[in-house]
Parts: structure tokens; sequence; C-alpha cells
């Protein structure tokens, strides 16, 4: 139980699809999600293929915990080779989609092949069929998703979609369900584009049963007190968001800005949580209409927003004159503090379009701003930018760009190719700020050291999301560690990648750990599913997984030298904060993270590890 | 040959508007006549609260069905995203409710302990004439086991009030369900302000 013993495979090409048992001796070893697809993935296909080829595959997986009342548990992740790393790609997605799929009966739907023509898939219990998506091809995430509702006269379906940016193979287009929240990273959605899928609609009334649910009650009452009565997920996260970070990682020095020349962002209090609080002088309403939960989430950090309706990028648009996703941290980071802009309509209107369109505001402000960096040294001009002046801090550049790569349009369509292939494009790969082609997220690696090695080492390139050494680092999760210091960061990577690689898996959301632990979580786990799930078998899957991940990664051609950060963080130190002075330690870090993961000098897991590790 | 239950459903059609006129014809009788034990409770929800989370459906979607299945839950999040706005959304237990009254074998009873009206499995023929009745939406038919389905208060200790994470759904004094409102407002009104002036 728990998980519901089935997938769905897909076959774009041929139009089928099939249910076929999941494979329940992979689901002991990998759990679910993250793991359990991933595993799957590196059975059925060869690493080294074009992730943009119909060879490569798609993966919407659930975790066992998918759809039951843990907290948090409504994720789902979308496993494939990713489009702007060419490396394993795992992009996690809350809102209401990942409950709706596992009700259905599906622990993962896999896609094959190529659609000869635009197609969505219709799944409703266990009827599944393959759509015209004619009518919507062409159309934005918001208008797909509600295109299918009312062609199918069903307000209950939950549609996951790509905008145009998927279709015209913007990098890093991502997944957007539910209008708002988003498998973001790594290119997903521009993988599903290449499939000619334009979307997913899922209805599911079947129910989601665990193995043990008396066991299962008790712990999960428990973790539900230990989010409420933590500062972070029981105050924090709720009144403010993850923009509560805003002016704390500023005053740590670690903002990354305008590209990572600065570690600090002069106009970070106008783009954070307590901007967005404060009541605007035009209508005397905040920028914040209200927090927002994802499916069976008791945290509910989700932001809701609008634009001012006197700003200029919506006062003649009515359409965009509404409630919507709010800015999170990261957005707000990348869209503001990357760019040099500090106007927090303008960010709060380009993350609508992100979602509209569906992108990832992680890689397009990141890509900006290094846009920015060119146009500042002079290396494009105006003649390639169509006239817009691209200056670190001009608002109206963000915004225009925003709607120009959600639709894969003139200079927008050159920030489509991510950071990586635009600054080599115009000669200076040096400048994208990007780790196996992902842009970094918005911690400093000279500010918060441990963030360096953990983006180093991320098996889908730069993210925050699979060792967040944050906590430790800035927020003293679960115990305080300098952020300025390298030493011991090694470890302390990799106890949180491993431990993130099993919320993941699990079907949960890692920002439960900033007040749960594994004693916390693999009790939730071990009462829903059959088999041991203790604290120690949690981490070793935690451990199995990552070392899965990395080994896909090297027969896809990566090696130790990807394990790398851009020059800039390695040799200008940081100019002002906490940080002045610091580089990133990574050269001292990465080899004692290799010793500790078990890995040869080279970075490749060794004979002995992989045994360990049962792989 | 017309099964008992076809031929139920054939009749009850027929009825449905008759019993919906006659109801909403009918007087409110005075609470010494209803029969209720003192001291009830009712769900009272703040819509101002609700993050949308859903736990109140996963939470009464388990103590009805034994799994967690929104899609059967007696309470209902509704999302209006383009405000902002979440609305939790079940029954109110109407004191002349209207489902009760328009069941033509009288499969809906008063629970006169919490106040809740009931339904009973056994006697439902699944004729959804309450469906119609229901001004609020609040009883819906069940396909895959052919009864409706509605809130029962779960005997006096909601879950979908225990489970709710911000207090959006609370399990209140039936004569009171006004009173945190009443506070929050009482605790705006400064007298001490003019008395001093």
């Amino acid at each position: 139980m728990a998980w519901a013993r089935k997938i769905l495979r897909v076959n774009l090409t041929n139009g089928t699809c099939a249910d076929e048992p999941l494979n329940m001796e992979w689901a002991q070893k990998y759990l679910g999600q993250r793991g359990l697809a991933t595993k799957y993935l590196t059975e059925e296909i060869d690493p080294k293929i074009d992730p943009l080829s119909p060879d490569n595959k798609m993966i919407m997986a659930t975790g066992p915990l998918t759809g039951t009342c843990a907290s948090t548990a409504g994720r789902y992740s979308v496993i494939t080779k990713g489009a702007l790393t060419g490396a394993i790609a795992c992009s996690n997605s809350g809102g209401f989609f990942g409950n709706e799929m596992k009700n259905a009966g599906y622990d993962m739907i896999i896609f094959e092949g190529k659609s000869p023509k635009p197609v969505y898939l219709l799944l409703q219990d266990d009827s599944a069929e393959l759509v015209d998506a004619v009518d919507y091809w062409g159309q934005s995430c918001w208008t797909t998703e509600e295109g299918i509702k009312e062609k199918h006269g069903d307000p209950l379906l939950r549609v996951a979609s790509i905008g145009v940016s998927g279709e015209k193979g913007v990098k890093f287009a991502c997944i957007v369900n539910d209008m708002d929240r988003a498998a973001g990273r790594s290119g997903v959605g521009t993988v599903m584009g290449s499939k000619n899928l334009k979307a997913v609609a899922v209805r599911g009334t079947l129910g989601v049963s665990v193995d043990d649910a008396s066991a299962f009650m008790g712990a999960v009452a428990a973790g539900k007190d230990v989010l409420a009565e933590n500062a972070v997920t029981g105050q924090g996260l709720p009144a403010f968001g993850t923009q509560v970070l805003m002016n704390v990682i500023n005053e740590s020095g670690a903002l990354p800005t305008r590209n990572h020349r600065d570690a600090q962002f002069e106009g970070a209090n106008n783009i954070s949580a307590e901007a967005m609080a404060e009541p605007r002088e035009s209508d005397g309403k905040p920028n914040l209409v209200t927090n927002a939960a994802c499916f069976g989430c008791t945290i509910g950090c989700g932001r809701v927003s609008t634009v001012e309706r006197t700003h200029y990028t919506v006062k003649d648009r009515p359409e965009y004159q509404i409630a919507s996703g709010g800015l999170e941290y990261e957005a707000a980071w990348a869209l503001g503090a990357a760019t040099g802009v500090d106007d927090l309509n303008a960010l709060t209107f380009a993350n609508f379009i992100c979602n509209e369109q569906g992108l990832d505001p992680i890689s397009f402000g990141a890509t900006v701003g290094a846009a920015m960096e060119l146009f500042e040294d002079g290396v494009i001009t105006t003649k390639e930018t169509d006239g817009l002046e691209l200056k670190f801090g001009s608002a109206e550049a963000l915004t225009t760009l925003v709607e120009l790569c959600g639709k894969g349009e003139g200079f927008g369509a050159e920030i489509g190719l991510g950071s990586k292939l635009l600054c080599e494009k115009y000669g200076h790969p040096e400048l994208s700020m990007s780790v196996k082609g992902q842009e970094f997220p918005a911690y400093d690696a000279r500010g918060i050291q441990g963030m360096g090695l953990a983006y180093a080492t991320s098996n889908r390139g730069a993210c925050h999301l699979r060792g967040y050494t944050v906590a430790s680092e800035i927020l003293g999760i679960p115990e305080k560690t300098d952020p300025l210091v390298s030493e011991g960061k090694a470890g302390l990577v990799k106890a949180f990648q491993d431990a993130t690689a099993v919320v993941d898996s699990a079907g949960i959301c890692v920002f439960t750990t900033f007040a749960w632990s594994m004693d916390d979580i693999s009790p939730q786990i071990d009462a829903a599913c059959e088999g041991d799930w203790s604290v120690e078998n949690c981490m070793a899957a935690g451990e199995r997984i990552w070392n899965l991940e990395r080994k896909f990664n090297l027969d896809a051609g990566f090696t130790g030298k990807d394990d790398n950060l851009p020059q800039r963080l390695m040799k200008d130190a940081a100019k002002t904060g906490p940080a002045e002075g610091k580089t990133s330690g990574l050269d001292t870090m990465l080899p004692e993270y290799y010793a500790a993961r078990g890995w040869t000098a080279e970075g490749i897991p060794s004979n002995e590890t992989l045994d360990r590790v049962a792989l | 040959m017309n099964t008992h239950r076809e031929e139920v459903r054939g009749r009850t059609v027929v009825c449905s508007c008759l019993f919906y006129l006659e109801i909403s014809a009918l007087a409110p009788r005075k609470p010494t006549e209803t029969g209720y034990r003192n001291m009830q409770k009712s769900l009272s929800i703040d819509p101002a609260k609700c993050t949308g989370c859903q736990q109140c459906e996963l939470a009464c979607s388990y103590d009805n069905e034994g799994v967690f299945n929104p899609s059967k839950s007696r309470i209902k999040v509704f999302n209006f995203h383009d405000q902002g706005r979440f609305v939790p959304y079940t029954c109110t237990q109407c004191d002349e409710a209207w489902c009760l009254h328009a069941c033509p074998v009288d499969a809906i009873s008063l629970d006169t302990a919490t106040g809740a009206k009931i339904v009973s499995d056994q006697m439902c023929v699944g004729c959804k004439v309450c469906t119609i009745a229901c001004p609020f939406g609040t009883i819906n038919y069940n396909q895959s086991t052919g009864k409706v389905i509605k809130c029962d208060l779960c005997e006096g200790d909601p879950e979908c009030a225990k489970a709710c994470p911000t207090d959006a759904i609370t399990f209140v004094d039936a004569n009171w369900t006004g009173l945190e409102k009443m506070r929050a407002w009482a605790a705006k009104t400064d007298s001490s302000v003019s008395a001093e002036a």
C-alpha cells in the first residue's frame, strides 16, 4: 500500500497508453518519485542520448506518501534527461496535480517517443487517452489549463502543461500545474515540448491507503505538531513565505547581485517579504493578498499577490489585474537582485509571466543578469537586443524580456538558450553563473561556503534543493555552522543531499526539513509502506539514490571536472559584507567530499561504495 | 421487470418538485419542538483563515471511507484563484433540512445528540431527490456506492475541524458561532479614548 503499484506507460509515437505493475523490488530500494523514477529512467534510456530526441523519456512520478494526509504530501516530480543540462533532471512540484495522479491509481506515468502532432493526455481513473491538442498549441499554461477544464466540463480536472516557451525550445521551460506551481528546473518542460505533449489532465477518485493506518495516523499527527511548533515552519514561512530570507541572506553578504558581480543588493529590502506586506500608495493594499498551501500542507508558504493596477505592466491589461502566484525567494532574487531590479511590481509581473508561459524564473532571471553584463561590457549591443537597453536595474528590460522569452521571440529566444549557451555564443563562457549548464539560485557560494560545494556536486546542476546547507549555515538547523568556513562542509553537504533524496522520493516537501529530522520522517514512511523504513534504511536509500543519479551523469559523459564553479566565485572575492575578501573554498572541500562519499579522486563511486549502497 | 429500486426512483423524480415546494413553505418550528439536546455545537468556517490545503478533505474522506480520497469528502475547499480566496464549504445542518424532508424513503434522520442530519445507507435508494432539494449543494451522490453522502458531524467530533491547521474550521457552541468574530470586533472597540476626551 501507499504505492498505487501501477504505472501508466504512454507511447507518444504510437499513441498508446498501457498499464503495467510497479516494480516493487525497486520500490523497496528507491522508495518512489525521484529515486524510483530515476531507477526506471536509467534502466530504459541511454544516458548519452540527446535530451530532446524521441529516445528520451519523461516520467511524472508520485511518492508513496503522495495523496496521504502526511503534511505536504501532495508532491510529484518530473524525471528525465534535462534539456538545459544534459544531466539527470528531477523537478519537483506542489499544488494539487500529484495528489490527483495518485488518486487516479498511478505511481508514475512514463512518456516515451514523440507524438506526430500536439496532444494532451486525459487520465480519468483507469481511463487514459491521448487527445488532439491543436486548440492549445501556441497557448499559455493558463489558457490551456482553463480550456481543457472547460472542454471536458470538469472543473475538478488537474492540469499540468507547458507554455509557448516549452513548445519553442526555451532551454529552461518548466511544467506548470494548478496555474502557479511548477516542476521548474533543468528544462523538463522543454523535453515535454519536444515530445509534442502539451498537457496532462488528471482526475482521480480512487483513494490512497497506507499499510499500517493506526501507526501512520500517530506518526503524521506527531509530525504536524513538530511543524506547527517550529519557528520557521510554524511562523516564519506561513507569515512571510520563503521571502523571509531576502533581508537575512543580504545581511549575511550572500545575496548574489548583478550576475554575481556583488554579494549584496542595495535594493533587497524593496523586494523583500516586508515590502510585500507594506500597504501601497495607490490602493492602500499590500502586494501580498494571502498565503496559500499546496495539497496537504500544514505550513502554507505559498504567496498570492497582485501587481499594483497603476503599474506600467498591467494598467492597460486587465487580464493581469488579478491575484496569482506571488514571489518566492528564489524568483524574487533571480528577477530582482540578479538583474539589479528592485521594482516589486515589475518582479511580481515577471513572475506571473513565468507561471503563465512556463519559464523557470531562476534560470530566466539569472540569464537576463548574464545578458545585462554582456551588454554593459559592450559585447552585445542594441543591435542584438532589437533596441532594448539591457542595463542592470532596468525593470523595463526585465518585463519586456520575460514576455519575449515566454513566447520564444526576438532576443527573448536568445535568453531562452540559458546563460551557458548565451555566454558561449558571445565568447564569454566565464560570465555564465552556472554549474553543469544550470544557473545558480539565490545564495552566493562565497558567503555560504557549503552551498558552493552543494552547487558544484548537485546532480542536476546548480541547485539549492539538493543539499540546503543554508539551513545549518545561516538558520542554525539542525545546528549552526559558520557560513564563511569551508572546513567540515563536505560531511554536511553529503548528509543534506542524502536526506533530501529521501524526502523527495517519499512525496513530501523539502521545506518540512526546517523542522523535521529523519527521526520525524522515517516513522511516517515506515507506517505507510511495506518493508523496513527505519532511519538507517531511509538514509541508505538516500545515499543509493544519490549514487544512482551520479552514475547516470558519469555515463552521460560528465566527469569530476564538471563539479566546478565559475572562476568569478573562485577568484573574485566578495566586495562587501561579512564575506568581504572571501572566495569559494571549493578546492579544499571537493576532495573531502569525494572521500566522504567513497568516490575516487576523480569523483567516481568506487566498487566498494557501489557494493555498500547496493547498486 | 422493474426492481424495487427503479420503481422508487420513478416515483420520487415526479414527486421531487412537490416536496421542494412543500418544504419551502414550512414555517420554522420553535426550538423547544426540535427535541435537540442542549449545548449543541456547530461547524464554524472562517474562509479568511483557510490556506486551501485540503487537510479537512483528507480527514473527512479517511474517517468516512477508510482511505484518503478528497473526491469522497463531505467538505470541499473552493479555490477562487484570481481573487486569492479559499473557502471550505459543507453542510450546515439546517434545522428544517430540505434534504430530510425531501427524502421519499425517510433515509435521512436527525441525530438529536449532535443535530446532524444523517443518511442511512441501508435505507437510501440513491434517488438523489435530496441533492435537488438542498439549496446549498452539500449533499451529493456517490456513484461507487449508489448512495448519497453528506456531513454527519462525525458523531459530534468532526475530523475536519481537528485536522485544520489554521483554525479556519472550528467546532463551537451552536448558539455562539459568531463569538470569535464578535470578540475580534469587540477588541477593536476602544471606549477609553472617547472617555478620556
